[in-house]
């Protein structure tokens, strides 16, 4: 196995695709030669062509449109964000479009060919337009299925089957990992099947869950809690649509007790479904109430992220409050 | 010169302003309104059968709108729109392409379906959201869709399908480039006509779709109905400069404006720009200029925003009957039969009319299916709760009750 970071898990994942199907194609702003303001499709209009891998004007709702289009024909449509922020404009595209393509025609079309990658959340003085963590929106539409890894490592399976999933996937990409995160990636294809989350490691008092580049936060509360005699179930959601409410449960149902964490704001972000879902599911198990560890209900700042984030302490603080409920 | 703003620079020393309207494109028209040929203008080659299955299409159009406007009136279905005043730029410009080709419309389009050969049964099926329908009862009526006659199905979100052509055509250009040059190795087999009204070229997604299909050269034809009102909306709160077509110019599209009503012009213009999209290997605009001369649906009432005056100027420029003159005149078509005809097409709507609404609705399985390849686990389980439920309270749920299995 190689050393890869995010990055180059992604491009690896991406590569494979190219080589797969010779109509796919890689497109957004600045991906040609230039490889996207994060690097992640570096050398793949070299390998492809300016066909295949091509910068499009500045135009999240022509890409996404353009997308849906591709894909309906029938080839592998690799759309790309340039960050989470910016996925607004193409919001009709996604949400009228993309997600109701095939029930809206009786299985007639489809754009399950479609994968939208896109950098996500905060972590990297982004401020307000370079640090959103816009899942929970897209997860109010029935027809789209949303992934987010939390390494290298997933980075590549989870995009390889968001790629072969024969549904529109929204691919949120952690861009405070992207570098940051390294480790053991096979060089060869694999996938990590969707709407499966994954115990990461097992514990016996309290069940921590998040996704994406909250991972790190919530293994590095588990520490604390370690340290204070407290036993951590951990668990990495993966996919937010379908979410995998049966592992959840049964690790809830274990421990008695859930701390839900995200970077979006608190308030309708995914952390409430999850809530009230574990809450009806495991109502009898729960030894203490639900605790959410999310962002607050403003903007994401940019002067005081430290203070706004959903930080270690934090989660450790929701541990020990639940603990002694 | 050439500069990377990618413009031939033109230096000038003269302070000048272009006028707004300076474009003034000219309207293609081939056909008077009494059916002649008109003088400097050249019929296209166009067979018999062709012109003939071109009219036919526009007769039935017009017979099926007009009984389906008076169905949805007696409470039958639900909602209509008519094709009223538009059928030759509909039926001649998807009459010029190839069956495979692409139809991506708008929502008022059903002439182009049923030249295709969308049935009569099919459309009712629809129209009724009976279990019969290919969108198995999911939309309001009079959005059709059919994968086998390469018509997708309408969307009511207005002007998406604009960049989506773009895309789907870029598709079609893609199997015919060579991977090394980059450059195309033979003429493109299939091109995608995309239609759309002059309101929804007010949306993003119709500059989105023009300026990346221009971009990146996908072999698109955007076939604007310019037809006067959107909704209620007179074109001059619409937009101002000259038309649609000035902003096909101006995205660098090679554009033509056409008498929608005429269609000899519009099946010539609609010809001629498939052959610049699969040699060229890029989009095509054609902006149709005809008028509603029925509402924009059965939820909109004209009289309350444009004159009895202004219906009638246009209804003498009606242009199926202009199209009928010229067939009459070729002696391509007999008027006795024609009437005959058209006493024949009422009853069989009827007859089917008839049928459609006494068929089932879709299954409760229906209302589940599609929204996925196959149904996620949290929406198996609501399904499963739904249909428990029903069993326990099958009174109140009559059209699916007895059907659960």
């Amino acid at each position: 196995m190689a050393k890869m970071n995010m990055l180059h898990a992604i491009n690896s994942a991406l590569d494979i695709t190219m080589a797969e199907h010779p109509q796919a194609c890689i497109f957004g702003e600045d991906v040609g030669y230039f490889g996207g303001v994060f690097r992640a499709t570096s050398g793949l209009q070299e390998k492809y062509g300016k066909h295949r891998v091509f910068n499009t004007p500045l135009t999240e709702q022509g890409i996404l449109g353009f997308a849906n289009g591709l894909a309906a024909f029938g080839a592998p449509a690799l759309a790309e964000i340039q960050f989470a922020d910016y996925i607004f404009p193409a919001f009709d595209q996604i949400v009228n479009e993309s997600a109701k393509f095939r029930y809206r025609s009786g299985n007639e079309f489809d754009v399950g060919n479609l994968t939208i990658r896109t950098p996500y959340g905060g972590g990297i003085a982004g401020g307000l337009y370079h640090s959103q963590s816009p899942e929970a929106y897209f997860a109010h539409t029935p027809g789209l299925k949303i992934v987010v890894p939390r390494n290298p490592y997933q980075a590549k399976g989870l995009l390889r089957a968001a790629i072969k999933d024969d549904n529109p996937v929204i691919f949120f990409e952690p861009k405070r990992l992207y570098r940051a995160s390294v480790g053991e990636v096979p060089e060869e294809d694999y996938s990590i099947e969707l709407g499966k989350a994954e115990v990461i490691r097992e514990g016996t008092d309290i069940t921590l869950l998040a996704w994406g580049a909250q991972m790190e936060i919530i293994e590095q509360a588990a520490q604390k809690a370690e340290e204070a005699g407290i036993s951590c179930e951990i668990i990495d959601l993966r996919s937010i649509l379908p979410w995998d409410m049966d592992t959840v449960a049964k690790s809830v149902v274990k421990t008695g007790r859930l701390v839900v964490s995200h970077e979006a704001p608190i308030t309708n972000g995914f952390g409430a479904e999850i809530a009230a879902t574990i809450q009806k599911e495991c109502f009898l198990h729960l030894e203490s109430p639900i605790e959410r560890v999310c962002g607050l209900d403003t903007p994401y700042p940019l002067a005081l992220e430290k203070e706004y984030v959903p930080d270690a302490l934090k989660v450790f603080a929701a541990i020990k409050r639940s603990m002694e409920f | 010169m050439t500069n990377p703003n990618n413009i031939s620079l033109n230096i000038s020393h003269a302070l000048e302003f272009i006028d707004g309207h300076a474009l003034n494109i000219p309207t293609l028209k081939i056909l008077s309104d009494q059916g002649d040929v008109l003088d400097g203008a050249t019929a296209p080659d166009i067979d018999k059968e062709t012109a003939l299955r071109i009219y036919s299409t526009m007769r039935f159009i017009r017979l099926l709108d007009e009984r389906m406007q008076g169905a949805q009136r007696q409470g039958r279905i639900s909602f209509y729109m008519q094709c009223l005043g538009e059928e030759a730029a509909v039926t001649a410009s998807a009459a010029a392409l190839k069956e495979d080709d692409m139809i991506m419309a708008q929502y008022r389009e059903q002439a182009a379906i049923h030249y295709r050969g969308f049935s009569l049964e099919q459309f009712m099926n629809q129209l009724f959201s009976n279990e019969k329908d290919l969108g198995k009862g999911r939309q309001m009526p009079v959005h059709y869709g059919s994968k086998e006659l390469h018509y997708l199905t309408i969307s009511s979100p207005l002007g998406t399908q604009i960049p989506q052509a773009t895309g789907y055509a870029y598709g079609q250009k893609l199997k015919h480039i060579d991977k090394e040059t980059g450059e195309l190795t033979s003429e493109i087999d299939n091109v995608t006509i995309c239609y759309f009204g002059e309101g929804a070229a007010s949306e993003g997604d119709f500059h989105a779709g023009l300026n990346m299909a221009a971009v990146h050269g996908s072999p698109v034809i955007f076939y604007a109905r310019n037809n006067g009102y959107a909704i209620s909306t007179p074109a001059d709160e619409q937009f101002k400069g000259d038309g649609i077509a000035a902003r096909g110019v101006g995205y660098g599209i090679k554009t033509i404006r056409v008498d929608g009503a005429d269609a000899l012009a519009v099946y010539a213009a609609t010809q001629a720009a498939r052959k610049i999209a699969v040699e060229n290997g890029e989009p095509v605009m054609i902006e149709s200029i005809a008028y509603r001369l029925g509402a924009h649906s059965t939820s909109d009432d004209p009289s309350g925003y444009r004159t009895k005056d202004e219906e009638a100027e246009f209804k003498n420029s009606c242009p199926v009957n202009r199209f009928k003159q010229w067939l009459l005149k070729q002696n391509w078509l007999d008027e006795a039969q024609d009437d005959a005809e058209k006493e024949k097409i009422r009853e069989d709507i009827l007859a089917a009319l008839k049928v459609a609404e006494k068929v089932q609705k879709p299954t409760l399985e229906d209302l589940v299916s599609d929204v996925y390849d196959t149904p996620i686990p949290s929406l198996q389980k609501q399904y499963d709760e739904l249909k428990a439920h029903i069993k326990a309270y099958p009174d109140a749920y009559p059209v699916t009750a007895g059907r659960i299995k």
